[in-house]
C-alpha cells in the first residue's frame, strides 16, 4: 500500500534531476571567482539543506507517534532519519571535495556550516546504536521518538552556537555585497533543490513501501506457520 | 508542599544521601579530574595553560568527570527496581526528572569545588579569573544537568548503556562547550581576567539550559512509560 504512486513519482525525480543536471552544466554561467568548481554547489547545499530538513521531519514524525501512539509513525521518524544520514554522508564528501578545490584542503574548521553539520551528523550516527541497544519493541520506539526530538530541537541551536564561534570564511552564496545569486544561478539552484528533495522523499516511499512488504510476508509466514530466515526481525520498525 | 513537590524532596533526599553513604559517584570523579589535569600536563608537555588552551583542557575534563557521574545516575534506579516505584507511585513523572537533574547539579558543583581549585594551583598564575568563573560554571551546569539526565535515563535502559551516554552526550553538548569554553577563554588570558563577548556566551548558555530543561520536561514521562 505504500508502493501505490511510486512509479510516477520516482519518474518525476529521474526527470528533474535530468533537468536540474542539464541546467547545472549547460544553463549556469560559470562562476567568475571559482570557475568550474562553483558547480558542485548546485549538489552540495541542496542535499545539505534536504538532510537538515529531514532530520527536523524525523523530530516531527516523532512527536506525532508519541502523541498518538501509532507506531507508524515511529517507522516514518526511522525512515527520515536513516535517509538524512544517508544525504548526510554525500554532504561531508561533496564539502570535502569542494574546500579540496577551493580552499586547498580536505577539512577546514574555522567554516561554521560544514562544522556544525559534522556535528549534527555525528549526533544522528548515534541513532543507530541507540534504537538497536534497546529490545522491547514499544520501548524502542519511544525511546528512538525522544532522540528523535530531541536531536531535532538541537538542530538550529548548534548551528547558532558554532556559527558565533567561529570566523566567517564561508561563501556566503545568498548574501554576498553585491546582492546574492544572478538569476540564471538562484534558477539552477532552486531546480536542483527541488530535484534532491524529490529523491529525498521517494527513497524514503521506497524503504517504507520495503519495510511493509516485508512486514506483510513476515506475517503472512507467521500465519501459514512456515519458518522464516533466521532473525529476520533483526532491523527495527516493520510497517503495518 | 504540593504532592510532586514532596516526591521531589524525597527522591533528592534519597540520592544525596545514597551518595554520602556509599560514595559511588563523587569520588570518582575527582580522581578521574585531578589524574586528567596529570595527563594533559604530560600529554601537552605544559607546566603553565592560559586563554585557550587552559580553557580547553579545564572543560575536556570537568565533561569526562561528568560523564562518569551521568552513567551511574540511573543504575540504582533500574537495579533495585526505583523506576517500578516511581511509575505505581501516584506523582507526576517529571518530579523525577527534576530531582535526578537537581541531584546532578550538585554532584557537579562538588566535582568543581574540588577541579577548579587544583586545576588553578597546577596551571594558573593567579587565582583572579576564579570569581567571574563560577557564573560560568554555574549555568554549563544547569545545561549539563538537564542533558545528562536525558540521555542518562534513556541509555540505562538499553543493553549498552555505558557505551551510549558518551557517545550521545557528548555531540549533544557541543554548543554548551563552544559557548562555556568561549566564556572561560578571555577569563583565563594572560595578564588577568578579560571580558571579550562574557555576556554573550552566558547567554547562548542560558539559552541552551533553557531550551533543553524545557525539552527534558515535555519528553521525560514518554520514558518511563511501560
Amino acid at each position: 500500500m505504500y508502493g501505490k504512486g511510486l512509479r510516477p513519482l520516482s519518474i518525476a525525480t529521474v526527470a528533474m534531476l535530468a533537468v536540474s543536471l542539464s541546467l547545472v552544466f549547460f544553463y549556469a554561467p560559470l562562476d567568475a571567482d571559482q570557475g568550474f568548481i562553483q558547480k558542485i554547489f548546485y549538489i552540495h547545499v541542496p542535499l545539505a539543506m534536504v538532510a537538515l530538513v529531514g532530520f527536523v521531519v524525523g523530530g516531527v514524525f516523532a512527536i506525532l507517534h508519541l502523541r498518538s501512539g501509532d507506531r507508524k509513525w515511529d517507522a516514518y521518524s526511522y525512515v527520515a532519519i536513516h535517509m538524512s544520514v544517508i544525504f548526510g554522508v554525500a554532504v561531508l564528501i561533496t564539502g570535502a571535495i569542494w574546500a579540496k578545490a577551493s580552499w586547498g584542503h580536505w577539512w577546514v574548521w574555522d567554516e561554521p556550516t560544514l562544522v556544525s553539520f559534522l556535528i549534527v551528523f555525528l549526533l544522528y550516527a548515534t541513532y543507530y546504536p541507540f534504537r538497536y541497544a534497546i529490545e522491547d519493541r514499544d520501548q524502542q520506539a519511544r525511546y528512538a521518538s525522544v532522540f528523535a526530538i530531541t536531536a531535532g530541537a538541537f538542530v538550529p541551536l548548534n548551528f547558532m552556537a558554532v556559527r558565533m564561534a567561529e570566523s566567517l570564511v564561508h561563501p556566503r552564496t545568498f548574501a554576498t555585497s553585491n546582492g546574492g545569486l544572478p538569476g540564471e544561478m538562484m534558477f539552477t539552484f532552486l531546480c536542483s533543490l527541488a530535484a534532491i528533495a524529490l529523491l529525498w522523499v521517494t527513497l524514503v516511499k521506497f524503504e517504507l513501501a520495503a519495510k511493509s512488504a516485508s512486514g506483510q510476508v513476515k506475517r503472512l509466514r507467521r500465519a501459514l506457520d512456515a519458518p522464516g530466515p533466521a532473525n529476520s526481525s533483526r532491523i527495527a520498525p516493520e510497517v503495518s | 508542599m504540593t504532592p510532586s513537590r514532596t516526591a521531589f524532596a524525597a527522591i533528592l533526599a534519597k540520592d544525596l544521601r545514597a551518595e554520602l553513604r556509599t560514595l559511588q559517584s563523587l569520588p570518582a570523579m575527582a580522581i578521574f579530574a585531578v589524574t586528567t589535569f596529570v595527563i594533559f600536563r604530560f600529554g601537552l608537555d605544559r607546566t603553565q595553560l592560559s586563554g585557550d588552551l587552559a580553557s580547553g583542557v579545564l572543560w575536556a575534563t570537568l565533561l569526562f568527570a561528568a560523564v562518569l557521574g551521568i552513567n551511574r545516575l540511573f543504575v540504582a534506579e533500574r537495579e533495585e527496581g526505583g523506576f517500578d516505584a516511581i511509575r505505581l507511585a501516584p506523582i507526576d513523572r517529571s518530579a523525577l526528572f527534576a530531582a535526578k537533574a537537581t541531584a546532578l547539579v550538585i554532584y557537579l558543583l562538588a566535582l568543581e569545588l574540588v577541579a577548579v581549585p587544583v586545576f588553578a594551583l597546577f596551571f594558573l598564575d593567579s587565582a583572579e579569573a576564579l570569581g567571574p568563573l563560577v557564573a560560568v560554571l554555574l549555568l554549563a551546569d544547569l545545561g549539563l544537568a538537564a542533558t545528562g539526565t536525558l540521555i542518562s535515563s534513556m541509555a540505562v535502559n538499553s543493553r549498552a548503556r555505558d557505551l551510549l551516554v558518551p557517545l550521545i552526550l557528548l555531540p549533544l553538548v557541543v554548543p554548551l562547550m563552544i559557548a562555556a569554553t568561549g566564556a572561560t577563554d578571555p577569563l583565563l588570558a594572560v595578564g588577568g581576567p578579560g571580558y571579550g563577548r562574557f555576556g554573550t556566551w552566558l547567554m547562548v548558555l542560558g539559552l541552551y539550559d533553557l531550551i533543553f530543561v524545557l525539552l527534558g520536561y515535555a519528553v521525560f514521562d514518554f520514558l518511563l512509560e511501560d
